[in-house]
């Protein structure tokens, strides 16, 4: 008889009502806050936008905690980085998210990676003597403003795959957003100028693409492997390094801690500065345009002050 | 028809011309048989060559002549606007759109077979003892598990997860199942071997325990190391609402668990439900509560393979598990507390054993590869309701990196029946292959 009872809770919670689905907005969901804000300037006030990863925490350890999955059994659109940055946490949240729309090569799952220009992928046979290394590239692409918008142009077709009476209202935004990122990017680049070729350590490899677009030289890194912490030979080594190459600025990603930075820093007179590599990374920075603005303008005042300095 | 006429002339022929060479032919005789034969070559190479085209034409319509060289992207424009009569063609046929060149070998090792491989990983879990326990001792050392996992899609419905525990002694297939994720009406449904949704720890692999051994209530209530680890169906469902993530799950069994559940003949299934309650408190803390049932048939009652007595074991079971972790420095600090209580109720031929369990543990992250444990436990025993089992735990635990793990643990047993047991437990665990989801 209590089975009996049991089952029939059971099954009365099972068969209770079906989630309701939102009609109108188009609800998207990224896994990080970088993409969510180009969703944004894309998809404006005819799409809702949550992120799961906030801008302050690393991407590769995000928890896989129920209450994303209920983000995610509301969305229509999954926006990731891919290239296995979430590769530890997003697969058990899609599979449990219940919805058909997210689900691996569904219609609205959008891997904004595939695109994108990546850059360090790796050649030749790979283990993880080298670390934590991505197979597929440097998953922290979002930092150059190129590919910035080349996913807001994969946002903007699988936006319009959803709403296609929406597309001219998409479309102008796109091109609205694409051309203030131009000259946005102009800007920077000129701004950026006198001080190419600038040498830079770095905690974590996520910088490559900014390096790439804003002419900066990293010549090492605090992690002596992606992903493994650092070592107390691997830094000696990397404080020789930077002394013999005069590299005066350390670049540290907000969640990683500054002892070892710092040690560093004082070593070599280098400046110590945390750049976040996302939106949300600090208060300020509450969109793409802002990333890139403040992370510049952050980089500028370090490299005047260390030239002040010497 | 034709082919036939032309035999039978020739046997005539044949059957005629033995009786002319009876007489000496005459040079007016030859002449006209070769003209004869002549003329009879030439009909031959006619009709022939008319059979020959008209097996050629039959050929042709049996056969469509091989299509032109063309681009495989490329259609071909129809000539005149005139669109060509619509020719279906099967899937993996020439010309059906598919990949060109010559198709696969199955079973070969071409390079391009590779890509569809489930996802592979080994994780191995090395366990050593020292000190003493003269009632449930474990080997000094001992290769404990080498788990080989193998995760893949399956097709645009569903993905399959297997995992095989290769032990020093032999295989058990752990886990095998086959999980839909998008069946309509927000159902999550899986089908195969698996282990039950009861509380926390039974639904966990050795490797992702915070503790080199699992709580006495588990070993005592819970069917032990594999715990309700059967083949059925599980269903599960998110139960939408306002305020917090509410989740029911139901498993139907074969009835097969170990030493909890036994089942004699087809209608002895086990069941197992449970409802999880989550709930964010912060971005840094939350909660997470289950309630826990599971009843099925026990071996008490099984003579001779026939359950004569046909006694059951019901369980009930809470969990309350309370997670910290400041998002910015989410790799470096963190802290996990978690309870499990157990009620057993245990028929069996000397009556109704009810017996009560619990652990309590709390594990924190001190550095970026550093965490220290304790555990509590407290259990009476499933069989035998009267005797209790206690026990305390400490365990520090090191990461070399996301993919290895040094774990030591100070243990101490006080059993109910034999002398207390002070046993230090030392577990290496490393992963190859393909990079797993942290758990949660």
């Amino acid at each position: 008889m209590k089975i009996k009872i049991c089952l029939a809770i059971l099954a009365a919670l099972l068969i209770s009502s079906l989630p309701a689905r939102a009609q109108g907005k188009l609800n998207v969901i990224a896994t990080t806050e970088d993409l969510a804000a180009i969703a944004r300037e894309v998809g404006g006030d005819h799409i809702t936008v949550d992120s799961i990863a906030k801008g302050y925490q690393d991407p590769h350890f995000v928890e896989a905690k129920p209450s994303f999955i209920l983000k995610l059994q509301r969305a229509d659109i999954l926006v990731l980085v891919g290239r296995d940055l979430e590769i530890g946490w997003l697969p058990p949240l899609i599979q449990q998210s219940r919805n058909s729309k997210v689900q691996v090569g569904a219609d609205g799952y959008l891997d904004a990676s595939l695109q994108a220009r990546i850059l360090e992928v790796p050649q030749g046979q790979i283990t993880r003597a080298e670390g934590d290394v991505h197979p597929l590239g440097n998953p922290h692409y979002w930092l150059d403003p190129e590919n910035g918008k080349i996913v807001a142009r994969e946002i903007f077709d699988r936006l319009v795959r959803f709403r296609p009476n929406d597309r001219a209202y998409f479309e102008q935004r796109l091109n609205d957003f694409v051309n203030r990122l131009n000259d946005e990017e102009k800007r920077w680049v000129a701004m950026m100028a006198p001080y190419k070729g600038t040498k830079v350590v770095t905690y974590h490899r996520s910088f490559p693409n900014f390096s790439e677009r804003f002419g900066l030289d990293i010549v090492g890194y605090v992690e002596p492997k992606p992903g493994i912490p650092p070592t107390p030979q691997h830094t000696l080594d990397l404080i020789n390094d930077m002394k013999r190459q005069n590299v005066k600025l350390v670049l540290v990603e907000p969640y990683f801690d500054l002892k070892t930075p710092n040690s560093i820093g004082r070593a070599t007179g280098a400046e110590v500065m945390v750049m976040p590599p996302s939106v949300g990374g600090v208060k300020e920075v509450t969109d793409y345009f802002k990333l890139f603005d403040y992370d510049l303008n952050l980089l500028i005042n370090a490299i005047k002050k260390t030239r002040t300095s010497n | 028809m034709k082919s036939r006429t032309i035999a039978c002339t020739l046997i005539v022929l044949l059957t005629l011309c033995p009786g002319s060479f009876g007489q000496a032919p005459t040079a007016a005789d030859l002449a006209a048989l070769r003209a004869q034969i002549d003329a009879l070559k030439a009909d031959y190479d006619r009709r022939i060559q008319a059979l020959e085209t008209q097996f050629q034409a039959l050929q042709g319509q049996a056969q469509p002549a091989q299509p032109p060289q063309v681009p495989p992207t490329q259609a071909p424009a129809p000539a005149g606007g005139q669109q060509p009569p619509a020719v279906e063609v099967p899937p993996g046929a020439q010309g059906a759109g598919g990949p060109g060149g010559s198709l696969p070998v199955y079973g070969g090792a071409t390079a391009g077979s590779k890509v569809f491989n489930p996802d592979i990983a080994v994780i191995g879990d090395f366990l050593g003892a020292a000190g003493s326990n003269k009632v449930n001792p474990d080997p000094a050392l001992e290769m404990h598990e080498s788990e080989a996992a193998f995760q893949a899609i399956v097709d645009p419905y569903a993905r399959a997860d297997f995992f095989f525990s290769f032990g020093e002694q032999g295989v058990t297939l752990e886990e095998g199942y086959l999980t839909f994720p998008a069946i309509p009406g927000g159902l999550l449904v899986r089908v195969g071997k698996m282990r039950a949704a009861f509380g926390k720890v039974n639904t966990l692999h050795n490797h992702v325990l915070p503790w080199t051994d699992r709580p006495i209530v588990t070993n005592n209530l819970v069917g032990g190391e594999d715990g309700i680890d059967d083949a059925g169906f599980s269903v599960a469902r998110l139960i939408p609402n306002k305020w917090i993530f509410l989740e029911a799950t139901g498993q139907v069994f074969r009835g097969d668990s170990n030493d909890l559940f036994r089942s004699s003949k087809r209608g002895d299934l086990s069941y197992v439900g449970h409802l999880r309650g989550y709930q964010d408190i912060t971005d840094n803390t939350n909660i997470d509560l289950g309630l826990s049932f599971s009843r099925g048939h026990n071996a008490s009652g099984i003579v001779d393979d026939i359950d004569v007595g046909n006694f059951r074991t019901t369980l009930y079971g809470a969990d309350a598990t309370v997670r910290w972790r400041p998002l910015q420095r989410s790799i470096y600090h963190s802290f996990v507390g978690r309870s499990e209580v157990v009620w057993s109720r245990r028929a069996q031929p000397n009556g109704m054993q009810r017996a009560l369990g619990y652990y309590v543990s709390g594990d924190y992250q001190f550095g970026r590869r550093w965490f220290v444990g304790g555990r509590y436990d407290w259990s009476k025993r499933a069989d035998n309701a009267s005797l209790l089992d206690k026990g305390e735990s400490a365990v520090l635990t090191y990461w070399p990196s996301e993919f290895s793990q040094v774990r030591g643990q100070y243990r101490r047993t006080q059993y109910a029946i034999g002398p207390i047991a002070n046993e230090l437990l030392m577990q290496f665990q490393f992963s190859i292959g393909a990079h797993g989801a942290h758990p949660f």
